[in-house]
């Protein structure tokens, strides 16, 4: 299980970052979304995986970790807010630049 | 007590000039005046207790925690120049009152001087190296502002620059000395230094630390070759030239030189390099202003060079010329001050300041002619004036040298050259300025005799500097004794003050000197050619600039090479350094990267999960072109996920995630709508190369990263929370108690953060209007069709149900899974269902919401309830709670942090229908001016 955690972690970052590192900005979001669900994914995991026994007190030894679950909460939200905002700074230069290039040009460099 | 006044009576006084003002431009001048002079009639007590041989000092309590005090300190030698300071500068505010313009502003001038003087003052009473250091760099400072005073003049704006950068970078050096004095002496209280003299001039770090408080001490005091400023500060309007030149700024480096004697003279060191430095800038002033037109250019180099006596005599080192370079710098500050001021009445009369026109202005200003002949004569070093005494020291001094061996014939030969070059131009600014024919072409004609309050500051400093040279052991002599005292750190040499001791070889070099300077003055023009064949002047300033203009050039071809405004590059080499911060302790093998822990089964639906999230992400990259079908992708990870956390125990997360998901897609989905549908052009293959590398090697290191995480031993801090949930928060959820109880400082800062970027997205998105990407690319239209009967209908009916179970997810988020975020995002989506079926006017008729006051209400309900706890004397966020029965209900609880999550729930709703209700309203307003066209 560990191994495949693994896997899907490396898979998110590797995707993630191809995706933001492209020149046009809707690709950007999109490799920004990759790349939260990978964060998320990844501090959920530091909590280790647990079945069956989700964090309601009075818990016992084997209950989740109630800490990363409560950090990566309030980080979905807050994902939801940046993706948005890189939405509209994107619209905001396709309407001022004309273009949809990270760099505000049309042509690649 | 009397100590902390003196200091900072001049910066309080700063501030009243201005003020002043409104009642005249007199008030301003004799408010400024009151600062000194009622520092003067404080510094009377603590003078007095100097010459009693019981300095007063006082320390008050500035940064305990730092063990850094405010110490002041005032000994003879901080006494004399308390004095000088504090003296001549009443003196000058006086005089400026009637030198500047009716249109200068004066409260200014006025209250940035006073800044400066209480820098000074602060400079010379600080009893501490650092605190000496902080009112160093504020004479820099406020000498910057004041040569810079007629801001509109780029030469003013330039000289001020390069002071500033001189004497601002003198300090940086210094500053670095002082910490290794302090390290030495292990202290910073200068009086502990000083008796600790023995032990810095053996410490092996001592030519370190000399040189950089020397490289401080010497480009404030203008020695070669970091004079280059001095000259281009004479921008600065007169009085402030009289001011900085002669008795304050310049001397703050001898000053230093002075206190700092006793702890680090009398080494092989000091000798050369101070002496040396002296020695060169003497001449090289001397001789520089014997060729100067300006009138305030001549004085300038004279400076220079005056300041390289002083420096000499501290270089040569012996207890007689300590005395001397004590001696002089009285002498100096009186002469050259009154010196500046007549160079001013003559500018202020004329309109020009160029030697070679103002000539034989003796019959036009008598008065001021022959105060400035006495000046100059003092300058020369004529008998019966102070000048000439402290110069007649200074030849016997070079004398008496031994440390030279047999090239010790050379010091007097230089002292009476530099002597020969000082009656010279002492010769030629009065027999240019007062004789010499008529005056060529004055702006102002005829000149007049100055104003008689501009005069008489004038008069007594010349008065000064007759008595002084008459009457000296009446006048000059105790303060000279006492603050030479302070110099040296023991007993006096044995010196004798009187104007005459025989035709002895001092008498004959000055004597050399007076009719040599003659002789090479009448010989001028002479010289003047061949000196122009012989030498060109080194620019100083040219090599300045270019150096400034080669260093600034430097840092841009850096920056450029960093920041070269493509954010693809930004990101790489943020990826690239994050990478290898986090290679380093692997490779190195400082930390091993997997951990000790058996691995656990897969099983089959986990697998499959696994197995999906990865496909889908993968497809993600490879659709990226084809914008619809690698959303759909990303919401397949997205789901993947919410099952992920629904199968691992976090049932709250998966709610959350499962309502943001939604938004999500929504939100990209409207972004489509606007951005190009086509992709022009993709990058290179190059590129692709580099950047599927560089992602693939993080992504790989973020999975040895979790690989390392969860293979090792887990210990957490949670059990506190577990166990504390119930009977502190009052609620079993947990998460949720974490977020609106123990951690809820730290959702405040979060759903602030939420609402910073809706209202900065809305603030984004207002104003424009986009063209849909209708027609780019393959030229669909969108489909006409805008809204489906059915989904209507059913939204209409679904909107109270949804709206109920979030208001059962708000209420039961304290105790199991739910809470004010997830109920939030359920409204917010039930909400956005309604748009997507009715369109944006149906819906906003229907609800009328300003989404911004849903933010408001939110943050304000978050923020009371905070702020409520202060009422029962808690800290902020306390929360509390209780159990109550109601009938027909039965037993409920209720809990303060549930109102807290209220406010969560409100934003929430607020942010997320904000941020999507913007979105969407740009395609309106682009359809509104569509149908306007």
């Amino acid at each position: 299980m560990e191994i495949l955690a693994s896997l899907v972690i490396a898979v998110l970052f590797s995707c993630g970052i191809y995706l933001v590192l492209r020149a046009r900005t809707f690709q950007v979001a999109l490799g920004l979304s990759l790349l939260s669900y990978g964060v998320n994914l990844f501090l959920f995991f530091t909590g280790r995986l647990i079945t069956g026994a989700p964090p309601l007190a009075p818990g016992t030894a084997a209950t989740a970790d109630p800490l990363p679950q409560a950090l990566v909460l309030t980080a979905i939200v807050i994902g939801f807010g940046m993706t948005a905002f890189v939405v509209a700074l994107a619209l905001r230069a396709r309407g001022e630049l004309g273009n949809d290039h990270v760099d505000g040009q049309g042509a690649r460099r | 007590m009397n100590l902390l006044l003196i200091v900072l009576l001049p910066f309080i006084g700063a501030l009243l000039p201005p003020l002043a003002m409104r009642l005249g431009r007199g008030a301003a001048a004799w408010t400024a005046a009151a600062v000194p002079a009622a520092a003067l009639l404080l510094a009377v007590e603590p003078l007095g207790a100097a010459f009693r041989g019981e300095p007063m000092t006082g320390s008050w309590s500035w940064l305990p925690q730092a063990g850094f005090d405010l110490i002041l300190r005032m000994d003879g030698l901080a006494g004399l120049f308390i004095l000088l300071i504090l003296g001549i500068g009443l003196l000058i505010i006086l005089y400026a009152n009637y030198y500047l313009a009716k249109d200068d502003p004066r409260g200014r001038f006025y209250g940035i001087l006073l800044l400066f003087m209480g820098s000074m003052v602060g400079i010379v009473l600080s009893d501490h190296l650092l605190q000496l250091l902080i009112f160093w760099e504020l004479t820099s400072l406020s000498s910057f502002l004041l040569i810079g005073f007629r801001h509109r003049s780029s030469e003013a704006r330039r000289g001020a620059k390069i002071a500033l950068t001189v004497t601002g970078g003198g300090g940086l050096a210094m500053l670095a000395g002082f910490l290794l004095l302090g390290h030495i002496a292990d202290s910073y209280q200068i009086s502990v230094i000083i008796a600790a003299g023995d032990s810095i001039r053996t410490h092996a770090l001592y030519p370190p630390t000399l040189l950089l408080i020397l490289l401080g001490a010497f480009t404030k005091s203008a020695q070669f070759p970091f004079h280059f400023w001095l000259p281009r500060a004479m921008a600065a309007p007169t009085p402030v030239s009289a001011y900085l030149h002669s008795a304050t700024m310049v001397k703050a480096g001898v000053f230093l030189l002075a206190r700092l004697f006793p702890a680090l003279s009398g080494t092989d060191l000091w000798f050369f390099v101070v002496g040396g430095t002296g020695l060169i800038t003497l001449l090289f002033g001397a001789y520089i202003a014997l060729f100067k037109h300006d009138i305030k250019g001549l004085l300038a180099y004279s400076t220079i060079s005056h300041l390289g006596l002083i420096v000499l005599l501290f270089g040569i080192d012996t207890p007689l010329a300590a005395v001397a370079g004590v001696f002089h710098i009285i002498n100096h500050a009186t002469f050259k001050a009154s010196l500046f001021m007549a160079a001013g009445i003559i500018d202020h009369e004329t309109g020009t300041r160029d030697m070679r026109r103002i000539n034989g202005l003796w019959k036009y200003m008598p008065v001021t002619g022959t105060l400035a002949m006495v000046a100059a004569a003092a300058m020369a070093g004529v008998p019966l004036l102070n000048g000439f005494m402290s110069k007649e020291m200074f030849f016997a001094e070079t004398l008496h040298l031994t440390a030279l061996g047999s090239a010790a014939w050379l010091l007097p030969v230089a002292a009476t050259l530099a002597g020969i070059l000082a009656v010279a131009y002492s010769a030629r600014f009065i027999h240019d300025v007062f004789f010499n024919g008529e005056p060529v072409n004055l702006p102002i004609y005829p000149p007049h005799e100055a104003p008689r309050y501009m005069i008489l500051p004038v008069a007594v400093l010349v008065g000064q500097c007759l008595v002084v040279g008459v009457f000296p052991t009446l006048t000059v002599a105790p303060f000279l004794a006492l603050a030479s005292a302070d110099v040296l750190g023991g007993p006096l040499p044995a010196y004798n003050l009187a104007i005459w001791h025989g035709f002895n070889a001092p008498f004959l070099m000055s004597l050399i000197a007076l009719v040599g300077g003659i002789a090479v003055y009448s010989l001028r023009q002479r010289l003047f050619n061949v000196s122009a064949k012989l030498f060109f002047e080194i620019d100083a300033d040219f090599i300045f600039q270019k150096s400034i203009d080669r260093i600034t050039g430097a840092a841009r071809a850096i920056t450029m090479t960093l920041e070269n405004g493509s954010l693809q590059r930004y990101a790489a080499l943020l990826l690239l350094s994050a990478g290898a911060a986090f290679a380093l302790p692997v490779i190195t093998g400082k930390a091993a990267l997997i951990g000790e822990l058996p691995l656990s089964a897969i099983g089959p639906v986990t697998l499959l999960g696994g197995v999906l999230i990865m496909a889908a992400a993968l497809a993600t990259v490879l659709w990226r072109r084809q914008r619809l079908m690698a959303l759909i992708a990303l919401s397949v990870v997205g789901l993947v996920a919410v099952l992920t956390f629904a199968r691992f125990s976090a049932p709250d997360l998966a709610l959350t995630q499962l309502a943001v998901e939604m938004a999500t897609i929504i939100l990209l989905l409207l972004a489509l709508h606007f951005l190009p549908q086509q992709d022009q052009a993709e990058s290179s293959p190059l590129r692709r190369g580099q950047d599927l590398l560089l992602s693939l090697t993080i992504g790989s290191g973020m999975g040895l990263l979790t690989w390392a995480v969860l293979t090792r031993p887990y210990t957490s801090i949670s059990n506190y929370f577990m166990e504390n949930s119930l009977p502190g928060g009052g609620g079993a959820n947990v998460v949720n108690v974490i977020l609106v109880d123990f951690r809820g400082f730290d959702t405040m800062g979060e759903i602030t953060v939420l609402a910073i970027a809706a209202v900065g997205i809305y603030a984004l998105l207002d104003n424009l209007c986009l063209a849909p990407g209708t027609l780019h690319g393959i030229g669909r239209r969108w489909a006409p069709e805008r809204e489906s009967l059915i989904l209507t209908q059913i939204t209409r009916f679904l909107l109270p149900m949804a709206l109920l179970v979030s208001i059962y997810l708000f209420l039961r988020g304290h105790n199991a899974p739910g809470g004010g975020f997830i109920a939030g995002l359920t409204t917010a989506i039930a909400l956005i269902l309604q748009y997507m079926a009715s369109g944006i006017a149906w819906t906003h008729r229907q609800w009328r919401q300003k989404y911004h006051k849903a933010i408001a209400l939110g943050l304000f309900i978050a923020t009371t309830t905070g702020i409520g706890s202060w009422l029962f004397r808690h800290p902020f966020l306390t929360s509390t709670f209780d159990h109550f029965e109601l009938p027909l209900i039965g037993e409920f609880e209720l809990a303060t942090a549930m109102l807290f999550d209220l406010g969560v729930y409100f934003t929430v709703v607020g942010v997320i229908m904000l941020i999507l209700a913007t979105l969407g309203k740009l395609s309106e307003r682009c359809l509104e001016t569509r149908e306007v066209s």
